[in-house]
């Protein structure tokens, strides 16, 4: 297609096809005073689009805490950064890939990764770590394993040859994703705090530079895919899906930490959702300049490419940037060095306008300003969700044989082993991962100091759906919970908020109360928000996913060798548990997958009590008394007993206290701002955990070779790692032979 | 001990095994180009892991036909010793340094872990640091380890005893005979799947491949 952009008559349906309501077209002819022509139509509906507008979710996004005295960015830039001593900075971002890894999941998870990755790059950090959270279908659905076999690869495929450490994530399966899997990814760099570089273009006259690869005719209208909804035509869609290039996208990490070490950058952006519409568009209003491109300029992999399709092209591994005049040679020197695409195709201006010439006719001209702050922001209608009724104890009753309750839920399909996943992942390439995927936070060494990063992603789906505020506060505190049991001081958060259709009043409800509770956890837990992404619409054919926040957190450990782990380290340690347990089973594992029932109120978190409890824990764990440490989760107290004995190969008596809670309800409940520990001396322990009013509990030592629970169970190590590592090797390999 | 690692577009294994090197022998390699023609003087020259050329056409094809794969040949040719770990074991191949070829994994997946190895050669300058038959764990990271070669080839290879180390009933890519590394005619060339210089520090998780540098360190001194 070479179509003249000029000779189109937009009519209603075209404006329709790109997204607009008629309202949003009315706003789009009264920024330019005229009707646009199709490329001008196109830039306008990618800009406005809900990937890139935040148009539905921006008023509430505003009320989320951003704030710390670590913060040195916040959202607003390709990525967050927090400082975190001696002249380093930490830089680090979620985002969703869900669409486009639901209809080429190989492709589509791994641009995912590949386009996180170049957020953190853009900012002058070299990435040091990948992160995932996935969420797929119904086990048995007939796609489920076809796309988990298909992301698994993509995201090994592209962190693997990129050479950063796919480190931890999370997965979970569910019917409500059956029609539009979850693919979040995230990356956390490492930058200098006085070598980081930002997106607001300067200095008229200023080179306009494109790097990377050459444009092609792929992921055009990515963006706008993004904010629709699914229908059994989706498909169809797969030429909107962009192809993915590791390889060059290592070469142009390289190129780019290059050049980063001299002084030629004024800005730099990476292209990503919206390609150069995007890219462009935000350094010039970032810096309040006006910008011009020359599109005979730009590389193209196609010939006759319209304006139209330059500008929305999603082809991957591109960046824009703006360099101090005469430091052209210096940067096209550095790129051919990498055998990397160089090419100057515009400058800035002083008009304010941003300009597009190709065969040197003026082929579109948009005010700057208009096109970024005209943006529709809709204060969409919302239903609050309604609250459970407290599941009655008659409904959680005690399983026939808790042994075999035990082995279900490590053995099911949220609780099993996720080695056949994280396998598929070089997770140890740049050889500084000091804590491997299965633990509570992955660690990773600042190169070449004493200094960690624990990161963790999380969220509890099926809380979010029950409780959106309290399935939000979950989500943050079960983050902080996580970086905590390693040892470090959680920092500071991003979050990929996945939701349904934003039109429909309880999708936008259950959005509202998320961000509430987000909100509350982050205030409490000093854990702010400094970058992110939402991902709307993320239905089929009219069935919403469960809302799903997902959080990625990252924290501190100053001196990494002061870090535990999960596993049992020993035979006779003895093991506490710490926080309170009323044996909560509303909406817990135990009652989805043993009693088959999704029923009553999430578990409650009470923020107060998660902070206390965390900051004594993390100080036991620092002060090298506590010896092991986990969080308790799904499958409460019962699973993660078991996680830690499977971890260190060794067994536990536990006797449960004297006590109100039922003992199933003790083992399975899922009660918050909970951990066990592992420690040589409880006395000490005890009385530390007194004197600040938190509550401890010994439970028994470990020890042996199975897992005992007087009265309740007794299984053999072996048999639990038998069963939790079987499931998903054993499943995969159905569909490998089916 | 004066030591170069080559870094080819797309290899992610450079500077750990520098860290490596200089942690073992107490002075940084040098870093050297792939698109330079000579070599300076050195002991070992280092092959490292990666994706060089994306794995374009075939693994590692590409890489051998660099400028500095000439130089590489002709440091062998002169006894030099060079250490070929997982992308550069597939290099070393390709470019006749070693026989055989790697191919995709038997499971058609890329494979990060530990695995089970033994030791089947003391005497080259990368195994004196290793007991005969020692069992170690060492963490492998390919899609493409699976070691082929003709079963003439590979008589010969075991005749001379140039396999370096087999996996120990935990083949992770479906390699002829279990082989995880072998060595040249001359013992000078040691092409490996797995990755020694992720096992010589304690925080990642075990010291196994630390002997490989030890004994490098020792013998080319």
């Amino acid at each position: 297609m070479s179509t003249d952009p000029d000779s189109i008559e937009i009519t209603p349906e075209i404006v329709a096809e790109h997204g607009l309501t008629v309202e949003e077209y009315d706003r789009v002819k009264s920024a330019l005073g005229r009707e646009p022509n199709l490329t001008e139509l196109g830039i306008f509906s990618v800009m406005w689009s809900e990937h890139c507008s935040y148009k539905s979710s921006r008023v509430w996004l505003k009320t989320l805490p951003t704030e710390a005295p670590w913060v040195i960015c916040g959202p607003g830039e390709n990525a967050g950064i927090i400082d975190i001593g001696d002249g380093d900075a930490a830089i680090f971002k979620m985002e969703s890939h869900n669409h486009p890894s639901f209809i080429e999941p190989y492709q589509g998870a791994a641009t995912g990764v590949g386009g996180i990755m170049r957020d953190v790059f853009t900012m002058g950090a070299r990435p040091v770590a990948n992160m995932n959270a996935l969420r797929f279908g119904a086990p048995d659905h007939q796609k489920t394993r076809q796309l988990v076999s298909g992301v698994v690869a993509g995201i090994g495929g592209y962190g693997n040859c990129m050479g950063v450490p796919t480190v931890g994530g999370e997965v979970n399966f569910d019917p409500a994703y059956n029609g539009n899997i979850l693919v979040n990814a995230m990356c956390v760099g490492l930058a200098k705090t006085d070598r980081i570089f930002y997106s607001a273009a300067a200095g008229i006259g200023n080179p306009v530079v494109y790097v990377g690869s050459r444009t092609g005719r792929d992921g055009i209208h990515g963006a706008t895919m993004a904010s629709a909804e699914f229908d059994d035509q989706s498909e169809e869609k797969r030429p909107t899906v962009q192809v993915g290039d590791p390889f060059t996208e290592k070469l142009l990490l390289e190129a780019c930490l290059e050049l980063m070490a001299t002084d030629a950058i004024v800005a730099i952006q990476d292209m990503g959702a919206a390609g150069l519409t995007c890219s462009s568009v935000e350094m010039a209003d970032k810096g309040g300049v006006g910008l011009e491109l020359d599109l005979d300029k730009v590389p193209q992999r196609e010939t006759n490419m319209s304006a139209y399709e330059i500008m929305l092209s999603e082809s991957q591994e591109r960046m824009l940037m703006v360099l101090e005049p005469g430091q052209e040679d210096v940067a096209r020197a550095i790129f051919a060095k990498w055998g990397v695409e160089f090419a100057i195709v515009g400058h800035l201006t002083d008009t304010g306008r941003f300009t597009l010439k190709q065969g040197g006719r003026t082929v579109g001209d948009i005010p700057v300003r208009p096109l970024v702050d005209d943006a529709p922001a809709y204060e969409r209608p919302w239903q609050q969700t309604e609250r459970r009724a407290p599941l009655a104890a008659a409904d959680a009753p005690a399983p026939n044989d808790m042994a075999d309750a035990l082995m279900r839920l490590v053995g099911g399909f949220d609780g099993c082993s996720r080695r056949w996943i994280w396998e598929q992942y070089d997770h140890m390439v740049m050889a500084d991962t000091i804590a491997w995927p299965g633990g509570d936070a992955a660690l990773v060494r600042v190169h070449g100091t004493k200094k960690a990063l624990a990161i963790s992603t999380d969220v509890t789906p099926r809380y979010c759906f029950a409780d959106p505020v309290e399935g939000g506060r979950q989500a943050v505190a079960e983050c902080w919970r996580n970086i905590t049991a390693v040892g470090a001081t959680p920092m500071a958060i991003t979050d990929c908020l996945n939701f349904g259709n934003p039109e429909r009043p309880e999708i936008m409800g259950q959005f509202v109360g998320c961000i509430e509770g987000m909100r509350e956890a982050c205030e409490t837990l000093q854990f702010p928000v400094i970058s992110g992404n939402v991902s709307l619409y993320n239905e089929t054919n009219g069935v919403g996913i469960l809302p799903t926040p997902a959080i990625g957190g990252v924290g501190l450990l100053k001196d990494a060798s002061q870090r535990v782990g999960v596993a049992f380290p020993e035979a006779g340690q003895t093991i506490v548990l710490l926080g309170e347990t009323y044996g909560h089973l509303g909406q817990s594992l135990y009652l989805r997958d043993i009693l088959t029932r999704a029923e009553g109120p999430p578990p409650p978190v009470d923020l107060a009590q998660e902070r206390r409890n965390g900051d004594v824990v993390r100080g036991m764990i620092r002060s090298g008394l506590a010896t092991a440490c986990h969080d308790l989760s799904d499958g409460g107290l019962a699973v993660a007993l078991a996680e830690m004995a499977m971890a260190g190969g060794i067994g536990a008596r536990i006797d449960l206290p004297e006590s109100d809670v039922a003992p199933h309800a003790f083992l399975f409940g899922e009660d918050q701002a909970r951990y066990l520990v592992t420690v040589t001396n409880p006395d000490v322990i005890l009385a530390m955990a007194e004197a600040s009013g938190v509550k401890a509990t010994v439970l028994g030592e470990t020890g042996g070779t199975e897992l005992t629970v007087s009265g309740c169970l007794t299984i053999s190590v072996a048999e639990l790692r038998d069963v939790h590592e079987r499931t998903l090797p054993e499943h995969m390999a159905a569909a490998a032979a089916s | 001990m004066k030591s170069a690692v080559i870094v080819f577009p797309g290899s992610n294994c450079d500077r750990d095994a520098a860290v490596a090197l200089h942690q073992a022998s107490g002075k940084p390699p040098a870093m050297v180009w792939h698109g330079d023609s000579d070599l300076p003087e050195l002991d070992l020259v280092v092959l490292p892991g990666g994706f060089s050329y994306g794995d374009y056409l075939r693994v590692g094809a590409i890489a051998a036909l660099s400028p500095i794969m000439a130089a590489v040949v002709r440091h062998a040719e002169r006894g030099g010793a060079v250490f070929a770990i997982c992308n550069g074991f597939q290099m070393a191949c390709e470019a006749g340094l070693l026989p055989g070829v790697l191919m995709n994994n038997a499971a058609g997946k890329y494979v990060c872990r530990h695995v089970a190895m033994r030791v089947e050669d003391t005497q080259s300058p990368f195994t004196t640091g290793y007991q005969a038959a020692q069992r170690i764990s060492i963490p492998v990271a390919h899609h493409d380890g699976n070691y082929f070669a003709d079963d003439a080839t590979l008589d010969r290879l075991e005749g001379e005893g140039l396999v370096a180390f087999r996996y120990d009933n935990d083949n992770p890519n479906g390699s002829c005979r279990d082989i995880a590394g072998i060595l040249s005619a001359n013992r000078r060339v040691l092409g490996m799947m797995p990755h020694p210089e992720r096992a010589a520090d304690p925080d990642l998780g075990g010291t196994d491949g630390a002997a490989m540098f030890r004994s490098l360190v020792e013998t080319l001194a």
